[in-house]
């Protein structure tokens, strides 16, 4: 049983090492100070570099943020103080189905939503598909870690005849500050290893903008276009950025081991 | 080891005599209830429930497990309600029935103090005393700075924490824990304290300051404190009422209650017989 296990772990673990050192070794080449600083190089010039989708995806994961983060918080508090009656069930089966939607069709909804009306692909359609990819994570996280603060603050705060809304927002919230800043944190890392979405929306821009009206360059939409194309050097620079973005989601997840270290750490009797 | 320590002590230190002759003729009364039944869902928890508790005295509420003296106690400042539960009957604080109150106001009239130490985890032992007021709007910084040094001075914790009023609140002892919530609920300037088996989960020295405290507590202050140990109501309170089944079996003078209960349930439970 034991040696089941072990062997599940090593298949388990294999692939990553393997992708991990697959794109250090593929794209190392391509790897350097000016893959982060420089343009991409038109056809046929060797060198340049992805600044602008390394820009751009940070203008993405904020913009989801932006729109994906704030619902997310607020509809976990939700679910997590009021979370017994019809609707709240109801939502929160809601998000269920919204964590199992395949990401493409987000992308479509938001091409629909944003993109036909504005005439434009953008930044914005782009931030508002991520954000939508980021909500069930970031509720349901939300809402576990709140029903994981133990009841007795809870009752301590209101027995102080603190109200109710100042109970969960000032002693609630910050008891489960932590929990919640790794869901955030899981969250966009997912959002950040999203293509599909971005192809109908962000597009993709081999010009440096920070416009969030006009389409913008992100590392997994570069990705995608340098690793189809027949020039190899263009192959190359995929595999750095491949081995960039892998290695974002690598240091969200160190931090989010960081942060939930210890939590709860002060108080369990 | 620890059972035996307290009653060793118990049987050693004299019965707290009453300060009130237990035929007075008129009382000032606090608190008082009458006919209060609770019920969480279709179970009832409290059956008619009637007794008054004096300004400036120590009520303790002894009785079994699950005999409704938990829920006695959270009825009084409303906190059944947050478990879900209902109540009918009425309940008068200072003549004034308390369902004619917001229970937020109510709560700061009607403190309370829990039974495992809960201090704000996220929150310093500044913070913590400071919550009360500061999330009741209080912003002014003296008046703030008063407030939780007069509280912790009440709580008889000042002197060991006047140094370290920046450190986390939970990195305190147990016994400590529990005297920084003591002040933190004075901090809102109750009048009536309510105590849930405040030094259940603490040592025997910790208990001997919470009982102290207790003592101290009662000349500003209208105090009812559920236990389960019989010793300490005996050290601590000028009345008792044994609660059994959700039912108020006895309610009197705790010397006289302890010495000569008039109930055969009475008799039974505080000589060990059962429960």
């Amino acid at each position: 049983m034991t040696v089941l296990c072990l062997l599940s772990v090593l298949v388990a673990v294999i692939p990553l090492f393997l992708i991990f050192s697959y794109a250090l070794s593929q794209g190392i080449g391509a790897l350097n100070l000016d893959f982060f600083i420089r343009m991409p190089k038109p056809v046929g010039e060797s060198g340049g570099g992805m600044a602008n989708a390394l820009v751009g995806t940070a203008i993405l994961i904020g913009l989801g943020s932006l729109f994906g983060l704030p619902i997310s918080i607020f509809t976990g508090i939700y679910l997590a103080e009021y979370g017994e009656n019809p609707f709240a069930k109801t939502v929160r089966f809601l998000t269920d189905v919204l964590s199992g939607i395949p990401s493409i069709v987000v992308g479509v909804v938001a091409y629909i939503m944003v993109v036909m009306p504005m005439k434009q692909f953008s930044a914005f359609a782009g931030g508002v598909a991520l954000g939508i990819l980021m909500i069930p994570t970031a509720t349901r996280t939300t809402e576990e870690m709140i029903r994981l603060v133990p009841h007795s603050f809870r009752e301590a705060a209101l027995a102080l005849g603190i109200p109710r809304w100042r109970v969960t927002l000032r002693i609630i919230l910050p008891t489960a500050l932590k929990g919640i800043t790794t869901g955030i944190l899981l969250a966009i890392a997912r959002a950040a290893g999203e293509t599909a979405p971005l192809l109908f929306t962000a597009l993709g821009n081999r010009f440096w903008s920070t416009d969030i009206g006009h389409p913008i360059a992100s590392l997994t939409v570069f990705i995608y276009d340098y690793a189809k194309a027949p020039f190899e050097d263009w192959n190359r620079q995929a595999w750095a950025a491949a081995f960039v973005l892998i290695f974002f989601i690598f240091i969200v997840n160190l931090i989010f081991r960081f942060v939930t270290r210890g939590r709860y750490a002060g108080n369990s009797h | 080891m620890q059972e035996i320590a307290i009653e060793e002590k118990a049987s050693k230190a004299p019965l707290v005599i009453s300060s009130k002759p237990e035929t007075e003729p008129i009382m000032d009364v606090k608190v008082s209830t009458k006919n209060v039944n609770a019920f969480f869902g279709k179970t009832q928890a409290l059956h008619g429930i009637s007794l008054d508790v004096a300004r400036n005295t120590v009520v303790a509420i002894i009785g079994p497990s699950g005999c409704g003296k938990s829920t006695f106690l959270r009825c009084l400042n409303r906190m059944h309600e947050v478990a879900g539960g209902t109540r009918s009957g009425t309940i008068m604080v200072d003549g004034e029935d308390i369902d004619h109150y917001d229970p937020v106001v109510l709560r700061r009239r009607v403190g309370m103090v829990f039974q495992k130490p809960n201090p704000f985890p996220t929150m310093s032992i500044f913070d913590n005393v400071a919550a009360g007021l500061r999330l009741n709007g209080m912003v002014k910084k003296n008046t703030v700075a008063e407030t939780v040094e007069r509280s912790l001075r009440q709580a008889a914790l000042f002197d060991e924490v006047k140094d370290i009023l920046d450190r986390s609140g939970v990195s305190l002892s147990g016994g400590q824990q529990q005297r920084l919530c003591i002040a933190r609920a004075l901090a809102v300037d109750p009048e009536v304290i309510l105590m849930d088996e405040p030094a259940s989960a603490l040592d025997p020295i910790a208990t001997a300051k919470i009982e102290e405290l207790i003592q101290e507590l009662k000349k500003n202050y209208t105090i009812v404190i559920v236990t389960h140990n019989m010793q300490q109501a005996a050290r601590v309170s000028d009345e008792t009422a044994f609660f059994y089944l959700g039912e108020l079996i006895e309610f009197g003078n705790t010397d006289r209650l302890f010495t000569s209960p008039q109930k055969k349930q009475t008799e039974d439970y505080i000589t060990g017989r059962f429960g």
